[in-house]
């Protein structure tokens, strides 16, 4: 039998990490291939954004093994880890603009830091980029004058300003009115589709993530709780995915005198 | 409580190494420390121009009262110069720079932490040390020294305007006698603390900024740059003033 090798861009094997004495992700497994969408799913607090942290080597590995583009993250070196970075895009939740740069002078950074493109592709570059995300004639503003969804967008042009292998996207339907949250997502599938790339979205809103994914991760109190994709997440019996997708509130069992206790403690 | 305290002090020294280490490795981005230069320098002038005024002629003033008791009013030129050059220019200017310069970029690098800017630049490959602090650091170090010695000239003409014009000493033994007693020892010294004085508090300032999310005190957003602002200005202060006493004891 021939057997299709895939070619996996991240692989996260027993992951645990700590803040203090808290165990924040306990023993995660996860790999995401080529040219695939996944989506990392849990409510505030699960540890979606930790887990981001420590994929990008944000955060130094303690136990557990994060393989990026083929590279494993504890054995590089600061240059070796920026050498890497080069290959990656992240968009941050804010857009994380520098609010002293206008937003042409905030996408062509990584290309003028990292590249040595002559001034006219560069901006010719952070044109093609501003106008996929529909933002062109903004290169002169300064992100105080764009609205969240716009910001988000200017993000997202700056992290695929370098055509990365591998986008990270963190949050991109937060705060966002659903029109410019389904036009983001139109985004991730064209980004996807068009410029081949493997993307990988943290996110706690449900429809977006049906939308957009090939594959979602669900995290529950640091541990993943299932993987797979929109069909196996809406059959799953786990009623904690249940109330996931149900929009249920988490209901606790009401005891009246531990409540009282609870209130009338000193 | 040592723990954290050693903790801290680790964290500073990794700071500086860092900056250090991208210090060494060109290219050197010249537009950011030219901005940088243009801020923590240029438009620094103004205030230390007003402030160095106001230090000399109350120098004066002060010198005056007490020379006059001694019958030594002639010596009031070698008084101003010497107290201006070696002790109050380099401190005071300091301590303007942390006042208008420290904070601010205290407050800056801060929210830049805040708002994942700092995590931005990490994810760009771009090294937040190189492109962040390192031209502020240059910036303090050449800037300072040059707003000290225009601190103490201005000073030295404050103390000119009240001895030689208000209380009628001679301007030939005013400006004779300081540059008699003013040995290249004193203008040493104060050029030597100002550099000091510079990289202190650029370093002081740009780590408390930098390190914000390392504070194990669970303040962050807003309440914590405003807590790392009024650290900064706080720490810085109180260093200039002890490492002034540090190097005025080595260098005499």
């Amino acid at each position: 039998m021939l057997k299709r090798k895939i070619e996996n861009v991240l692989e996260v094997s027993k992951l645990n990490t700590w803040y203090g004495d808290k165990k924040i992700l306990s023993d995660i497994n996860l790999s995401v291939s080529r040219n695939e969408i996944m989506v990392i799913m849990g409510h505030s607090g699960s540890g979606k954004s930790t887990l981001l942290r420590y994929i990008l080597g944000l955060e130094k590995t303690k136990e557990g093994l994060i393989k990026l583009l083929g590279s494993e993250l504890a054995k590089l070196n600061k240059n070796e880890l920026y050498e890497l970075r080069k290959r990656i895009g992240v968009a941050f939740q804010s857009g994380a603009l520098f609010s002293s740069m206008t937003v042409g002078e905030n996408i062509q950074l990584p290309l003028h830091e990292n590249t040595n493109l002559d001034e006219n592709t560069i901006q010719i570059m952070s044109r093609i980029k501003l106008e996929l995300m529909q933002l062109s004639g903004t290169e002169s503003l300064m992100p105080a004058e764009l609205s969240g969804g716009m910001l988000k967008r200017a993000g997202l042009a700056r992290a695929v300003i370098m055509d990365p292998e591998l986008l990270f996207f963190d949050e991109p339907s937060a705060g966002l009115d659903p029109i410019t949250s389904a036009h983001l997502d139109n985004l991730i599938l064209q980004l996807r589709d068009t410029l081949n790339m493997s993307i990988i979205v943290v996110t706690h809103e449900l429809e977006s993530a049906f939308k957009i994914a090939d594959r979602i991760i669900i995290l529950d109190k640091g541990k993943i709780i299932l993987t797979g994709n929109k069909d196996e997440i809406k059959m799953s019996n786990d009623p904690r995915i249940i109330n996931m997708i149900e929009r249920r509130a988490i209901s606790n069992q009401f005891n009246a005198s531990d409540y009282l206790n609870r209130l009338t403690r000193k | 409580m040592l723990t954290n305290i050693l903790i801290r002090l680790g964290n500073f020294g990794v700071f500086l190494y860092e900056i250090i280490r991208s210090l060494l490795i060109p290219p050197y981005p010249i537009d950011l420390i030219l901005k940088q230069i243009l801020f923590v320098g240029a438009r620094s002038v103004l205030v230390i121009v007003i402030a160095g005024l106001f230090v000399g002629m109350v120098v004066a003033l002060q010198f005056y009262d007490t020379l006059v008791r001694f019958g030594s009013i002639s010596l009031l030129g070698s008084a101003v110069g010497l107290s201006l050059t070696r002790e109050l220019g380099p401190v005071l200017t300091a301590l303007m720079v942390i006042g208008r310069t420290g904070s601010a970029m205290c407050a800056e690098i801060g929210i830049m932490r805040i708002d994942n800017q700092i995590d931005a630049l990490e994810c760009m490959a771009i090294d937040p040390h190189r492109y962040l602090i390192s031209p502020r650091i240059l910036a303090g170090i050449i800037c300072v020294p040059i707003l000290t010695a225009i601190f103490i000239i201005v000073g030295i003409f404050g103390g000119y305007f009240v001895g030689v014009i208000l209380f009628d000493i001679s301007a030939g033994s005013y400006f004779q006698n300081m540059n008699d007693t003013i040995l290249n020892r004193d203008l040493f010294m104060g050029f030597i603390k100002s550099i000091f004085f510079g990289l202190l508090i650029v370093w002081i300032s740009c780590e408390k900024g930098f390190n914000l999310h390392l504070d194990k005190r669970g303040i962050y957003g807003s309440e914590g740059v405003s807590r790392i602002t009024t650290e900064a200005v706080v720490t810085s202060s109180i260093s200039i003033l002890f490492s002034d006493y540090l190097l005025s004891a080595l260098i005499l």
